[in-house]
């Protein structure tokens, strides 16, 4: 379309039509602050936030900016007149007048946007409209978050990355006018709904309303508790995020500082899940490979996101066959800590603790799953977001920017470039790939990259040729594009041999338990191929690249696990599932 | 959280086989939602759970995103009319005069809010707008009765009426 030029503040830019006043301002250089507006997924122009005063000739009108799309040449926008800003402090002192406002005590405290704008929009008295007020019950249903209505501002963002990006839409507006609420049908809660524990609610979340279950305080219990061995474990996806917790740019890995942060915390080992990434692919690749020579059930899908194995087992729950039998990475470096290590240590299963580091919420609801005790205990006992280890670091005082860069600990330490790339989609893929590719061809060191399953799309479909036999693979990210991709593969349209799923869009990096973004930042920059460029730069550096040469992961077959897919490995590696109903 | 309470279901095969077919001739139009939830309530005098979990499954639409639409319109009801419907008067008059103390002592006593009913299916409970029997405010209604001039203590004596 063609363009046409517009003044912002009168500051003249140039912008195709049709381009809202929102995104021709940012193209000015000129912020407008929005709740509601999610590019694509929410631009429903609720929240009124974004008002600013338009002239396209015939004098200046409130519009609402996220949702005006610009039509005529010399309109004039103004985003900071006298009249703009008094619109949005009385829509600001309307949603406090039924804002739980216990700020101090609030976990967005410091990072909220709604107290952000209130600050900057110089809010004198946030009392300003006192009235009735509606109390709600705080929803603790579920394993892995609270759901706080009294804090909701009802934008929506939550609904709309539910079922938008999720297609799952268990959370609508219930109601209306005064009593309208962000709730569940017949006001289940969250945790008897088919609720798949993603997180990308609590992800898109403006202020306090949706928080993960938070064991700060467990966990360093755990730590001061001399008769524990406690042992702490970080998935990829983490060390490409947590910088920004301490104001690095998004997409800085911070793996070193991490380390060193939790060696400091006084964890007594410092592990990393991706030693646990590369075991998953020795035994997901050797599941592959049994499958596809042996006429096994294919597709063959890979089971390392608990969202969207749950997912799976509420909305395709015939599918469950395909499912790899494979635990996720962080549950499989449990089962080994409380098996194998701990023999190796004399130390009882039940005096170990370990600690696991995500970029997930629904990881806190893996670990109380059926067949997640290889020790006859939980192999996994404690589940922290990213944004619970930043706190953590905080609490305990840590100047995470003044840290050295350390290593992990061996022998659970210890990854290939392959285990890195787990946290982003197409990452899980290309490791089994590599070690399918060096397994079939019989070239051992071959390092082949599969560079058409990275990238953000949300289905991404491959053939590779291995000795003449041609392996068809689909990635899938975000669940809405699961559920597109399995529909055709359950109706026969599409035939594909192996599929990476990833619940959350992007993969892991884009977890439900990384730091917030505000809207600010969401909306223009995609912090999906930001934070991914950390792991694959990080697996590009490595000379070991190959699960499946992975030295300390060779030792524990050697030792204990005797070989890929053997009993012993299926007993302590492999899980099971259940078919769950959708409510 | 509570789930919430409602009159056990007596669906018939009959009502099921209405409902499929009323699914099945709007099933792939735009906005089929609305008169679908119409007819359903039509068709079963409410929308109960297991009637949003038909429509919800038939649909392929989230059973969050139907009770969101039926609860938004003041036209859809969760709960079926109780065997007497008590309807109390909140016009102007009747309210000057106190119905609203009195819809406070019903909701009370029944256990109940406005809107709903009774779990033996007995007494339902709904607010109206001016019924012109503003002589007798305050006014209220169980089915074709009309019960005025009443005062908070009258609202027991009026419900033992009724068996």
């Amino acid at each position: 379309m063609a363009d046409i030029n517009v003044k912002v503040n009168g500051i003249a830019v140039s912008v195709p039509k049709g381009t809202t006043v929102l995104e021709a301002a940012h193209k000015a250089g000129v912020d407008i602050p929005t709740f509601c507006y999610m590019k694509e997924i929410n631009e429903i122009g609720a929240c009124r936030i974004c008002m600013v005063e338009v002239n396209e000739g015939r004098g200046f009108r409130l519009v609402a900016s996220c949702v005006y799309p610009l039509a005529f040449d010399n309109t004039e926008i103004r985003t900071n007149s006298p009249k703009v800003l008094d619109s949005r402090r009385k829509t600001l002192e309307l949603i406090l007048s039924t804002h739980d406002r216990k700020c101090l005590s609030c976990v967005r405290s410091g990072r909220c946007e709604l107290q952000a704008l209130c600050n900057e929009m110089g809010i004198e008295d946030e009392t300003n409209y006192e009235g009735e007020k509606q109390v709600y019950e705080i929803d603790n249903s579920a394993a892995h978050m609270y759901r706080d209505n009294n804090k909701c501002i009802l934008c929506r963002r939550c609904v709309a990355a539910c079922s938008k990006w999720q297609g799952v839409g268990v959370i609508g507006a219930n109601e209306r006018g005064f009593k309208t609420n962000i709730g569940s049908a017949f006001e289940m809660g969250l945790g008897e709904t088919s609720c798949v524990a993603c997180g990308q609610c609590i992800a898109v979340c403006p202020v306090g309303a949706l928080s993960e279950k938070d064991y700060v305080e467990d966990v360093f219990a755990a730590i001061a508790d001399q008769s524990k061995h406690v042992i702490v474990q970080t998935a990829p996806a983490v060390r490409a995020a947590l910088g920004e917790e301490f104001g690095y740019p998004i997409g800085t890995n911070v793996e070193g500082k991490m380390a060193a942060a939790l060696r400091r915390l006084g964890f007594d080992e410092v592990f990393d899940t991706d030693w646990g990434a590369d075991l998953t692919i020795m035994e997901e690749a050797t599941e592959f490979v049994d499958r596809f020579q042996n006429g096994g059930k294919l597709p063959l899908i890979t089971s390392c996101s608990p969202g969207w194995v749950k997912y799976c087992e509420h909305y395709f729950p015939e599918m469950t066959d395909n499912l790899s039998t494979c635990k996720s990475p962080h549950q499989m470096l449990g089962a080994v800590a409380k098996t194998y290590y701990a023999e190796k240590l004399g130390i009882k299963p039940e005096d170990m603790v370990v600690v696991s580091i995500m970029p997930c919420t629904a990881k806190k609801f893996e670990i109380g799953r059926d067949d997640e005790n290889a020790a006859g205990v939980p192999d996994v006992d404690y589940v922290l977001t990213t944004r619970e280890l930043a706190r953590m670091i905080r609490r305990a005082g840590l100047k995470f920017t003044a840290l050295p860069d350390e290593d992990f600990d061996n022998p659970l330490g210890l990854s290939a470039g392959a285990g890195d790339i787990f946290g982003a989609t197409g990452g899980v893929m290309e490791a089994a790939l590599r070690t399918a590719y060096c397994w079939l061809t019989g070239k051992n060191e071959e390092v082949v990259e599969f560079h058409e399953v990275r990238g953000v799309d949300g289905i991404k479909r491959a053939s590779i040729d291995v000795n003449g036999t041609e392996i068809k693979v689909a990635v899938a990210s975000g669940l809405a594009n699961a559920k597109e991709l399995l529909k055709k593969v359950e109706s026969g349209e599409e035939k594909v041999d192996f599929i990476e799923i990833m619940g959350c869009p992007g993969g892991c990096v884009n977890g439900g338990g990384q730091p917030q973004q505000p809207a600010s930042v969401r909306n223009f920059e995609d912090i999906r191929v930001l934070r991914a460029k950390a792991l694959y730069d990080e697996d590009a550096a490595k000379s070991l690249r190959l699960s499946h040469l992975n030295s300390d992961v060779q030792k524990l077959y050697e030792e204990y696990l005797e070989k890929p897919g053997s009993h012993r490995a299926h007993e302590i590696l492999h899980t099971s599932y259940v078919k769950r109903s959708v409510n | 959280m509570a789930t919430k309470k409602t009159v056990p279901f007596n669906g018939t095969a009959e009502q099921q086989e209405k409902l499929m077919a009323v699914i099945a001739a709007h099933k792939d139009d735009p906005g089929a939602l609305m008169p679908v939830l119409q007819q359903a309530q039509e068709i079963y005098g409410y929308l109960p759970i297991e009637v949003q979990k038909i429509i919800s499954n038939e649909m392929d639409i989230p059973m969050e995103k139907i009770y969101g639409v039926v609860t938004f319109y003041a036209q859809f009801s969760l709960y079926p009319k109780g065997k007497y419907n008590i309807s109390v008067c909140l016009g102007t008059a009747c309210y000057v005069k106190g119905s609203g103390d009195i819809y406070d002592k019903l909701q009370e006593v029944l256990g109940i809010a406005g809107g709903e009913c009774t779990a033996d299916g007995k007494f339902s409970l709904e607010a109206c707008r001016c019924i012109g029997a503003c002589g007798l405010a305050p006014v209220l209604t169980v089915n074709e009765d009309v019960h005025g001039r009443l005062t908070v203590d009258d609202v027991e004596k009026i419900l033992a009426q009724y068996e």
